[in-house]
C-alpha cells in the first residue's frame, strides 16, 4: 500500500507543478538571490579570516607591559601639594615587575594558550659606515614562533637563534648590505655592544617593519638591553580572538600591569573588519527580503489564480487550516528548492572566481572556506523565509469566502 | 420520509443596518424529504442563488433556521458547517469547476482525502466505481482539462457523490452545455436519485428539464411560490408544478 502525503502537500506541490513556467521562474530568483549571499558569505568570511590570519601571526592577541611610571607630588603634613606643577616622567624601559609569577597566573587561565616572554628596546645595527636604529626584540623562539609566525616569513638562512644570532628584515639587509652569515654590530643608548651573526632574514610584508625588526635571543636581548633577568612585555594568544579585549581588561584589573589586546592596538583595522561584517549582513538581509518579496507576490498571484479552486476545495468541506497550509507548504517548498539550486551557484561561482582573483603576488586572495554548515543554513533560512513569506498569501487563501470564490 | 432539509423563516439581508439595506429573502420555510428530485427557478436576482449558498452552507442566513438530517446548524461554529458540509452535501455548478491540476479520478477523490487529511489506495477504488457510474472508466487518468464540457460535469456530479452526500446542490449543472449534454447529465442525475435515493435540489433555467423533475420550486423576490401546492404532493416521483407568478 502506497504511503500518501497529507493533502495539504499533495494539493500544494501539484499547484507548483501545474504553473511550471511561474514556479521556474520564482525558483530562478530565488536561487539568484541565495547564490550571492552564499557567495558573498563564503568570500567575505575567507576574506576576513585571511585579514585576521595575516595581522594576528605578526602581533600577539594581547600584550602585558609594565604600567607607565607617575610622578607623584610631594605632600606635606597638612596635606598640601608643594609644587602643583607635575611634569610626565620619561617612560625608561623597566622589566616587569614579579614577571614570572604573572606568567604563571596567565598560564593557569583557560582562555590563554601561549605566554611568551620578551625584552623590546631600540639599538644601533651598525655595519661599515651604515648605521639604522633598530627595534630589538628578544625572545624564546620555541615560544614566541607560536605568536608570530617568524620562520614562515623568512626568505633566506634559517629562523634558528643562539646567543650570538640576528634575524633581520629583507629591507634592513639591503640598507646595511648584509646576508645570511654576515656580522652586525649591535650597539644600545647604555653603551653595551655585541657583534652578532645573520642567520635568517624575513620579509613581513611591510616595509617599515622590514627596516626595523629584528629578533635575537631573550637573553642576548636582556644583556644588550641592561634588563638582566628582567623582561618588557607578555606577549599572548588567547582561545577567542574577539575576547581578547574583556581578557585584557580583566588582567588589567587585577594585575599590576597594562594589558593591550590586539583590538586595541589594531583599532582601525578592528573598525574596517566591522564593517565589512556590518554591511555583509546588510546587503545579504536585503537580498533575503527580496527574495521573500518575490516568493510573497508569485504566490499572491497563484492565490488569485485559484481562486475558484480554492472556493471549490472549501465547498468540499476544505478547512481554513488546510487551505493556509497549501500555500505555505509551496512558500517553504520553493525556498528550500531555490536554497539548494542557489548555494550549487554560489559555491560554483566562488570556486571559479577563487581561482581567478590572485593578489599581487599570485597567491591566493583569499582561502576557499566553504563549510557545510553555511549550506544547512542557507537552506533552512531559505525555507523559513518561503514560509513567511508564503504566510501572507496563504491568510489571503484561507480567508476566501467560498461564494465569492466560485462566483469570480 | 425522513427530511434531509428544513428551512424555517429563512431571512437575508444585504448590507444589514446600512441605508442600502436589502432584503433578498423574505422568509422562506422549506422542506426537502429525502430521495426527491426538485427544480429551483427562478429569475436572475430573485434570490435563488442566495438560497441554493445557505442551503449548501457556504453562507448564514440573517435569521431562520437550517436544518441538515435534523441537525439545526444556527449556533454551529464556521468550522462545524465546514465538517457537516463535506460530510452531508455534494456540490455541481454550472462551469463544472474540477481542479485543473488533477485527473478526473483524483478530482472525485478530493473531498474523501480532504476528509481524510490525506489518500488511501482505498479512496482510488471508490472513485473509479464513482467513475464507472457516470461512465468515464476510459477517462479515468485524463487532466480535467483533456475532457468535453460534458464529460467535466460528469467528473464533476461524481466528484459530488463521492462523500455519499445525503442532498447534492447543483447550481444551473446543464446551464454551460449543449442540449445533448445537457440531457445527459441531466438523466444521470435521475438515475443517481432512483438508484442511490440521494436528494437532488437543481438550479435550471430549462423548463423543460424542470418539468422532468419531482417537483418545481419558484423563487420570486426571495419568496418561494407555489410551495404549499408543491408540499401537498411531495411524493417523489410525483409531479407537482407550481403555476409561475404573473409578472404583474
Amino acid at each position: 500500500m502506497k504511503n500518501w502525503a497529507p493533502i495539504e502537500w499533495t494539493i500544494g506541490l501539484r499547484f507548483l507543478t501545474e504553473g511550471i513556467m511561474q514556479t521556474v521562474f520564482i525558483l530562478t530568483g530565488i536561487a539568484m538571490g541565495v547564490g550571492v549571499i552564499v557567495f558573498m558569505s563564503a568570500m567575505l568570511s575567507g576574506l576576513q579570516a585571511n585579514f585576521i590570519k595575516r595581522v594576528l601571526t605578526s602581533q600577539a592577541h594581547i600584550q602585558i607591559i609594565p604600567p607607565d611610571e607617575v610622578a607623584r607630588p610631594l605632600r606635606s603634613s597638612s596635606g598640601l601639594i608643594e609644587g602643583a606643577i607635575v611634569q610626565r616622567p620619561s617612560q625608561r624601559i623597566l622589566s616587569i615587575d614579579q614577571w614570572q609569577t604573572i606568567r604563571s597566573a596567565m598560564k593557569a587561565r583557560p582562555d590563554v594558550i601561549t605566554v611568551s616572554p620578551t625584552a623590546t628596546g631600540s639599538a644601533l645595527a651598525i655595519r661599515g659606515d651604515a648605521a639604522r636604529s633598530i627595534t630589538l626584540t628578544g625572545m624564546e623562539p620555541e615560544l614566541y614562533f607560536q605568536i608570530v609566525r617568524v620562520p614562515d616569513y623568512i626568505v633566506a638562512g634559517a629562523a634558528k637563534l643562539e646567543s650570538d644570532d640576528i634575524l633581520i628584515g629583507t629591507e634592513l639587509a639591503k640598507d646595511l648590505g648584509a646576508a645570511v652569515g654576515d656580522k652586525l654590530n649591535l650597539s644600545t643608548a647604555s653603551g653595551a655592544t655585541q657583534v652578532l651573526t645573520i642567520t635568517g632574514v624575513f620579509d613581513l610584508g611591510n616595509k617599515g617593519a622590514n627596516e626595523r625588526s629584528t629578533f635575537v635571543a631573550l637573553r642576548t636581548a636582556q644583556s644588550l638591553l641592561g634588563l638582566i633577568g628582567g623582561i618588557t612585555t607578555l606577549d599572548i594568544t588567547v582561545t577567542d580572538i574577539y575576547a581578547a579585549e574583556t581578557i585584557a581588561q580583566d588582567i588589567s584589573a587585577t594585575l599590576p600591569v597594562q594589558a593591550d589586546s590586539w583590538i586595541k592596538t589594531n583599532a582601525q583595522f578592528f573598525t574596517a573588519v566591522r564593517a565589512q561584517q556590518s554591511s555583509n549582513t546588510l546587503i545579504r538581509s536585503f537580498v533575503g527580503l527580496s527574495v521573500a518579496f518575490g516568493i510573497a507576490a508569485v504566490l499572491i498571484v497563484s492565490v488569485i489564480q485559484r481562486s475558484k479552486d480554492i472556493g471549490i476545495l472549501r465547498a468540499m468541506g476544505t478547512r481554513r487550516g488546510q487551505i493556509l497550509g497549501v500555500f505555505l507548504i509551496q512558500g517553504g517548498v520553493l525556498g528550500f528548492i531555490g536554497a539548494i539550486i542557489g548555494s550549487s551557484l554560489g559555491a560554483g561561482a566562488l570556486f571559479l572566481w577563487h581561482g581567478a582573483a590572485r593578489q599581487a603576488d599570485g597567491t591566493e586572495l583569499f582561502p576557499l572556506m566553504l563549510e557545510p554548515s553555511l549550506f544547512v543554513v542557507a537552506a533552512a533560512v531559505a525555507t523559513l523565509t518561503g514560509v513567511a513569506a508564503g504566510m501572507a498569501p496563504a491568510l489571503r487563501a484561507a480567508r476566501l469566502d467560498p461564494v465569492e470564490a466560485i462566483r469570480g | 420520509m425522513a427530511d434531509v432539509l428544513k428551512l424555517e423563516q429563512i431571512r437575508k439581508f444585504y448590507n444589514a443596518g446600512t441605508p442600502v439595506e436589502t432584503e433578498v429573502l423574505h422568509g422562506i420555510d422549506l422542506k426537502l424529504a429525502a430521495g426527491e428530485f426538485v427544480a429551483l427557478m427562478g429569475p436572475s436576482g430573485s434570490g435563488k442563488s442566495t438560497l441554493l449558498n445557505i442551503i449548501g452552507l457556504l453562507d448564514r442566513p440573517t435569521s431562520g433556521t437550517v436544518s441538515i438530517n435534523g441537525q439545526n446548524t444556527a449556533g454551529m461554529s464556521d468550522s462545524e458547517m465546514t465538517a457537516l458540509r463535506g460530510h452531508t452535501i455534494g456540490f455541481v455548478f454550472q462551469y463544472h469547476y474540477l481542479i485543473s491540476a488533477f485527473t478526473a479520478a483524483e478530482n472525485v477523490m478530493m473531498p474523501m482525502m480532504v476528509d481524510h487529511g490525506r489518500r488511501t489506495d482505498a479512496m482510488q477504488d471508490v472513485a473509479y466505481g464513482l467513475l464507472a457510474d457516470v461512465e468515464l472508466t476510459r477517462w479515468r487518468d485524463n487532466r480535467a482539462t483533456n475532457m468535453s464540457g460534458g464529460q467535466q460535469q460528469r467528473v464533476a456530479i461524481a466528484r459530488a457523490l463521492a462523500m455519499n452526500p445525503s442532498l447534492v446542490l447543483a447550481d444551473e449543472p446543464t446551464g454551460n452545455l449543449d442540449s445533448v449534454s445537457a440531457d445527459g447529465v441531466f438523466d444521470l442525475m435521475r438515475r443517481i436519485n432512483t438508484e442511490h435515493s440521494t436528494t437532488f435540489l437543481i438550479v435550471t433555467h430549462n423548463l423543460d428539464l424542470a418539468m422532468r423533475c419531482d417537483r418545481i420550486l419558484d423563487v420570486i423576490d426571495g419568496r418561494i411560490s407555489g410551495q404549499e401546492a408543491a408540499e401537498a404532493e411531495n411524493i417523489p416521483g410525483s409531479r407537482a408544478v407550481a403555476e409561475p407568478l404573473s409578472p404583474a
